[in-house]
């Protein structure tokens, strides 16, 4: 019975597992394959990718031809199930609504959590990123190096499928031999951009995603992932037979009936249930982690949400993998004697130091794009080529006024057309109506590019969260205020990106649509927004200000962890989901180990 | 790649291919006056009026008809937009409970009526009894946003949210994504990129 409610659950369990996307589906994955028992706990509702996901549908079948609303803020077909910026009765407080203090929460509420929606982009931190205070004094460095997480990646690469190449660049590692995919072939538009990029100093080089551009390697892999483990080995290779390569077609977005991409309900979930060693509640929204007298954490306290009523399930090990903010939240929320302020918090340092994504868009035509003839171009969903940070030299001389990098995504093709494709037109055709609106439609379709930088955010101490004294959700559960402000280096870091997403689009004798911002603080998007919410709970060596060790090990409880995002000391530029697989994998490592050893 | 599994994948991927016709009400769903919800079943069609009702009257429907096929007549390519549905989207539209369409439907009605109160004041007709050089005559003075007089950026402003909205329930469709050249949306087996004649015609090789 793989699916369990609160009242069919086992007495105990060797872990809990609060959360099911990246960060509780690689935990629980892990756990699993080695044999640990496994209860994880998801707040959504169950979800089937296989039976649920839209995967043709066409705007003109859906309500106001597909496009977002409040209700679906990403889309009519975006995979997310209750959730979006706004979750019904589950509001969080935002301590300032001032446009430079906004925090955006995005939730989802379902199995596998954003994992389902997500862009699949999955770069790796460099060397660099886990050094970031001694390289400019500014921000944490990890408690481990980029030779810690390597093997890890190489992991996550491995199981979950991701293309991509090895370039040698600085900061930008290459994977070892056999675990990447290959990259999908560039669009026009993307070779386009990259060569006149280059020109202008910039490199494009294939992007790094969580796409099948062939099938999975079922032979070797799964002794390259299980050494030694032939059950883990013989559950994955089925499981990788049975995941297709991509269609080159439909967005990713909508999530993947055939299992051609990475989402946790179709990757780490089906396996690790295969096992025989995973139990998953849904509708199971976790309050509080609950303390034994012994000082160790004994279990967790959920609301079952299909009865309203709260339940106790009980575990050697907890593992909070709920997201950065929701991590945190429960922490803040398990509040006992010794831990008056939140349960593992004697450092002070919980809630705090919260990160995004610095985000900065600029779109533009391109008439050598103008009236191309009919060209397939849904291709991998975006991405198939994106220029790393390429300014080293520059930041490290001075040069630039902002500490970090960021990279661009960039993308432009004749996409599926929606309601978006006509919009506000009237800037290139004057106003034009009739026939010759027809005429310019052809004309100006599949000419567009778009630029967006996603940058690295040095942590501060005004942006956190906190309990917030008098709200609570529906089920009773006090939430979260958010504190944000961004520093002059994003600032300035985003006014860059508009400059240098300005100079591309001339480059290519383009026009830019829309002010090119030179003010930082009108270039960023809000914070939260880039959906690159991390820390909260970092990592570091020193328990007076760091929340975990390197482990994810919370310093106070010992058998308490947390391997999402809320561990992060820096949010580099890459985006962070990779990351957060990887440091999950090798804290359920350690967890197995430590647990062998009777240790915990 | 052989055909066998490319077969099989297209199968698999249609288990969830819209079916016409095979719309099935789920129980949870909000009141139709709150939208459709957080979780709505995206597999079936839906199709204007399901959701919401539909509250345009008959004259403002005729009205909408005319006005989108000014914007996209017949033409060589591919019919008029109200032969593909585009009232019946714009009539949703207006009728919708979110804040952008409660914002966009007094643009609308306001701009209705201003068409048929211009047209009294130029032709002593409704909009709709003009011929098309008339029509055309106000449609000319209100198409362009950003050059059109102070008295009319109202009217301009109606305009263009009109012609988005004629727009996106057009191309939207399969006849408005044949007239663009759209050929995706199908399943490969493999993605080649863009022919390579195509590329040295554009230096990209």
């Amino acid at each position: 019975m793989p699916f369990v409610t609160a009242k069919s659950q086992r007495s105990a369990y060797d872990v809990i597992v609060v959360g099911s996307g990246a960060a509780g589906g690689q935990a629980a994955y892990a756990l699993c394959m080695d044999g640990a028992k496994v209860l994880m706990l998801e707040a959504g509702r169950r979800y089937s990718p296989a039976t649920e996901t839209p995967m043709f549908q066409t705007p003109d079948l859906a309500p106001l031809g597909a496009v977002g609303t409040p209700q679906k803020p990403f889309g009519f077909y975006d995979a997310t199930v209750d959730g979006g910026w706004e979750v019904p009765g589950e509001p969080y407080v935002r301590a300032s609504e001032e446009p430079a203090g906004r925090f955006e929460w995005w939730r989802a509420r379902m199995l596998g959590g954003r994992t389902n929606h997500w862009g699949r982009i999955s770069l790796r931190y460099g060397p660099y990123d886990f050094r970031p205070h001694s390289r400019d004094g500014l921000g944490f460095d990890w408690p481990i190096g980029y030779q810690d997480i390597a093997p890890y990646y190489d992991k996550v690469e491995l199981l979950i499928g991701v293309y991509g190449s090895n370039e040698g660049l600085e900061n930008t590692p290459d994977s070892s031999p056999g675990c990447l995919l290959p990259p999908p072939k560039p669009l026009v538009s993307d070779l386009l951009i990259a060569q006149r990029a280059k020109r202008l100093g910039i490199p494009a080089i294939p992007g790094h995603r969580a796409v099948l551009t062939r099938p999975l390697d079922f032979r070797r892999s799964p002794a390259r992932l299980h050494p030694g483990n032939v059950m883990a080995q013989k559950i994955l290779a089925e499981d990788m037979r049975r995941r297709a390569a991509c269609l080159w077609a439909t967005p990713c977005g909508r999530g993947c009936s055939i299992r051609a991409n990475y989402q946790s309900t179709t990757v780490h979930l089906p396996p690790a249930l295969a096992s025989g060693n995973l139990d998953i509640t849904t509708d199971a929204m976790v309050c509080e982690v609950t303390l034994g007298r012994d000082g160790r954490a004994n279990g967790v306290s959920f609301v079952d949400r299909t009865t309203g009523r709260q339940q106790h399930a009980t575990a050697r090990v907890v593992i909070l993998a709920a997201s950065a903010c929701e991590s945190v939240r429960i922490l803040l929320n398990s509040k006992s004697p010794q831990f008056p302020n939140g349960l593992a918090n004697s450092s002070g340092s919980l809630g705090r130091y919260l990160m995004d994504t610095v985000g900065s868009s600029v779109s533009g035509q391109i008439p050598l794009l103008e009236s191309l003839p009919p060209l397939n171009e849904d291709a991998a969903d975006g991405q198939q080529l994106y220029v790393p940070w390429w300014l080293y030299r520059d930041q490290r001389a001075g040069k630039l006024g902002f500490a970090r990098g960021y990279h661009i995504e960039f993308g432009g093709g004749k996409r599926m057309p929606d309601y978006g494709t006509a919009a506000g037109i009237e800037w290139l055709t004057g106003g034009s109506y009739g026939v010759k609106f027809k005429q310019d439609m052809r004309r100006y379709y599949g000419s567009f590019v778009h630029f967006a930088g996603r940058g690295e955010m040095i942590p501060n101490d005004h942006s956190y969260c906190e309990i917030d004294p008098s709200v609570k959700d529906k089920w009773g559960i006090p939430v979260l205020r958010f504190h944000w402000r961004w520093s002059e280096h994003e600032l300035r870091q985003a006014a860059h990106m508009q400059r240098t997403f300005a100079d591309i689009i001339d480059s290519m004798d383009g026009r830019t649509h829309g002010a090119v911002q030179t003010d930082g603080a009108q270039a960023i998007a809000p914070g939260g927004s880039i959906i690159h919410e991390v820390g909260g709970a970092i990592m570091g060596s020193d328990p007076e200000t760091a929340v975990t060790n390197q482990w994810c090990q919370t310093w106070d409880v010992q058998n308490l962890f947390v391997t999402d995002g809320a561990v992060f000391a820096s949010n580099a530029d890459k985006n962070p989901t990779l990351t957060i697989m990887a440091l999950a994998w090798r804290a359920a490592d350690h967890i197995l180990e430590r647990m062998r050893r009777r240790e915990l | 790649m052989d055909r066998r599994t490319t077969i099989k994948w297209v199968l698999a991927a249609s288990a969830t291919w819209p079916m016409l016709g095979t719309r099935v009400a789920r129980s949870d769903t909000l009141p139709t006056t709150q939208g459709y919800g957080t979780d709505p079943d995206l597999l079936p069609v839906y199709r204007p009026g399901e959701l919401w009702p539909l509250t345009l009257t008959v004259a403002q429907r005729r009205l909408a008809g005319i006005l989108a096929d000014i914007i996209i007549p017949a033409d060589d390519h591919s019919p008029a937009a109200s032969a593909v549905g585009v009232v019946d989207f714009i009539d949703e539209w207006v009728s919708a409970p979110y804040p952008v369409n409660q914002r966009d439907r007094p643009v609308v009605l306001d701009g209705f009526s201003w068409l048929d109160a211009e047209a009294a004041r130029r032709f002593a007709k409704g909009f709709a009894e003009l011929d098309t050089t008339e029509q055309n005559g106000i449609c000319d003075d209100i198409c362009d946003e950003l050059r059109a007089l102070p008295e009319r950026r109202a009217a301009a402003h109606f305009f263009a949210l009109y012609r988005d909205l004629t727009a996106g329930g057009f191309y939207s469709t399969p006849v408005g994504r044949k007239d663009l050249g759209y050929i995706g949306n199908v399943p490969l087996t493999r993605f080649d990129g863009p022919p390579p004649a195509l590329l040295r015609k554009l230096n990209l090789t």
